[in-house]
């Protein structure tokens, strides 16, 4: 008898396999549900562009809104814009990337802390934006600009204890904190071990090793985390309304006390609470374009910038 | 026995200042050593002494505990959480971890090449000038010097004298290799901890390197870890044993490759597990 040999013959016998489900019904699906995303895509990108594109000119981006916004440009909106988006990232960036070098550099990773830290902001990712704004008004305007008035300015008005940009633009790197700093982390996950230690065994100590390995090498994904930030942060309304944007103002902000107009606020001004909505309607479709195309030049440049760092950098 | 060892390499002249002695003047001596990761005891009651200017090798199977043994030498191990030790390491007589302020301070005297070449990204000079601005020198005539100086003794400056500013990840792994023994050279260390240095190498690069470590130990104490039996034989003065994180048999290379004492060394060495 050899070892080898079988039992029976049904194990040679051939088997009866379920016929497999042919390949072109998933295929079909799978296609069906990206079409109809691009679709959907190519349908609100081409009105928006259609009904948008007449009203867009060098007068239109260049000049303020006139006769109760129904005429004229929307320049201070764009400046707006651009100025709580640079607020917000000058405040978010280097908040986000502290934090993640914290969890990723200082704490052990499996800890019961290390893993509670990162359950409260995944949960503040998951705060809806409307109640981002009721806290910036409750934190940023009435306790801590109130806070200062009372301290500083207790003979006039409200300096800091009002809507202001650098209240809006706080509340918006709240909202954008956890995108940045989850992107941080990601990319110091993908630090080699090995980069550390040779710059410990050199004589450098934690804080070099940080300063000028490990930030140097996570600023790609640092930027990434940016970009995410400028993005969700340009769109959003709710965090800024109560915070700082303002329906009109005849003056562009010059310091951070100032309220602001702001591209989406303005959007959601104009369809809501215009008198004649149907005169609107270019502007806001023009404003829309507008918004859309600021949010991609703002992506743009950071994009740019991170291409340029990528360059000649090898991943070990 | 000895004088065997003796007459074999040095005939006729026994005042060569290179015949591996054991009253060799140490420069790192380790007492009753204990390691552990968490709960687990990786070394137990490791005593060595590390002869000043002369190779050490480190055998052993993987998982022997001759690598963090390594790391307990310039205090690496400390950056691993969880992890702590007993016993004591000293260098010319002063404990490292109790007579020092901090570690870095080690770590400009022992210095490390590890296993895998871990070029940071940047140019080849900045590689090799990093351990000299981590520790304060800002005089860019003297950094420049040393970089030139510290690529002649790793043996690479020939080949890379003209293009330091070019990124040290576009050279070859045998270049990165030695790249990397000319940045730990540039802090000047008076000792030179190597994990494995050649491992992931080709032979013609192993070679190179091997060349290096016997030219090195004339002016550095150097410890290595090592896979490669043939290795070990042809670059040590002397050869530790590790086996299950205790140090089993330590001794002249020559000694312990031809007649161990210990049953397990020669098992090991004849290839009979490991």
């Amino acid at each position: 008898m050899t070892i080898g040999e079988p039992r029976s013959s049904s194990a040679t016998a051939s088997l009866q396999f379920a016929r497999k489900t042919t390949g072109a019904i998933p295929r079909t699906l799978t296609l069906v549900a990206v079409v109809l995303i691009l679709a959907i895509l190519a349908v609100l990108l081409g009105s928006i562009v259609l009904g948008g594109i007449g009203t867009v000119s060098w007068e239109f981006i260049s000049q303020p809104p006139e006769q109760g916004m129904e005429a004229g440009g929307i320049f201070p909106a764009i400046f707006g814009t651009v100025a709580l988006v640079l607020l917000m990232v000058i405040a978010v960036v280097p908040v986000g990337v502290l934090v993640a070098i914290y969890l990723q550099e200082y704490t052990r990773p499996d800890s019961p802390s290390t893993r509670l830290i990162r359950v409260a902001i995944n949960n503040l990712a998951g705060v809806p934006s409307i109640v981002f704004g009721l806290f910036g008004l409750g934190f940023f305007i009435a306790f801590v600009g109130g806070g200062i008035d009372s301290v500083f300015f207790p003979e006039d008005g409200p300096v800091w204890g009002q809507p202001a940009i650098i209240w809006a633009a706080l509340t918006l790197a709240l909202l954008t904190l956890p995108v940045v700093i989850v992107s941080t982390e990601e990319a110091l996950r993908t630090i080699p071990r090995e980069i550390k230690d040779a710059s410990l065994a050199l004589g450098g100590t934690k804080l070099q090793t940080i300063w000028r390995i490990i930030i140097p090498q996570a600023m790609p994904g640092i930027l990434t985390g940016s970009i995410l930030a400028i993005s969700r942060g340009a769109g959003e309304v709710a965090p800024i309304m109560f915070t700082g944007a303002a329906y009109y103002l005849p003056y562009l902000p010059g310091k951070l006390t100032d309220q602001f107009m702001e591209l989406g606020y303005h959007i959601y001004v104009m369809a809501t609470q215009s008198p004649d909505v149907e005169a609107t309607k270019p502007i806001l479709f023009g404003t829309v374009l507008v918004l859309i195309i600021l949010t991609l030049a703002l992506n743009s440049v950071a994009i740019i910038i991170r291409s340029r760092m990528r360059k000649g950098r090898v991943h070990a | 026995m000895r004088e065997n060892f003796m007459h074999v390499n040095n005939p006729g002249d026994s005042s060569l200042a290179v015949v591996p002695e054991d009253d060799a003047p140490n420069k790192m001596i380790v007492e009753h050593l204990d390691f552990f990761y968490g709960a687990n005891q990786a070394l137990f009651d490791i005593s060595l002494n590390i002869p000043l200017h002369q190779v050490m090798a480190l055998i052993g199977p993987s998982g022997c505990g001759k690598s963090t043994f390594l790391r307990t030498l310039n205090r690496l191990n400390e950056t691993i959480p969880a992890t702590r030790m007993k016993g004591r390491v000293l260098l010319d007589g002063r404990d490292i971890y109790q007579d020092f302020d901090d570690p870095a301070q080690v770590r400009t005297q022992v210095g490390m090449v590890f296993q895998k070449s871990n070029p940071f990204p940047k140019s080849i000079f900045d590689n090799v000038a990093y351990g000299l601005r981590v520790n304060g020198i800002k005089d860019k005539d003297l950094i420049a010097q040393v970089v030139e100086e510290s690529l002649v003794r790793a043996a690479l400056w020939d080949e890379v004298k003209d293009k330091l500013d070019h990124s040290a990840m576009a050279l070859s792994g045998g270049q990165q290799q030695r790249l990397c023994i000319a940045r730990a050279l540039a802090i000047r260390p008076e000792v030179i901890l190597m994990d494995e240095p050649a491992s992931a190498l080709d032979p013609l690069s192993t070679t190179k390197i091997e060349d290096l470590i016997g030219v090195l130990k004339q002016n550095y104490t150097i410890v290595i870890v090592t896979h490669n039996m043939q290795q070990a034989a042809r670059v040590s003065d002397r050869t530790a044993f590790f086996f299950e994180g205790r140090l089993i048999e330590e001794g002249l290379t020559r000694e312990i490759f031809t007649r161990p004492k210990k049953k397990k060394t020669e098992d090991y060495i004849t290839g009979r597990f490991g």
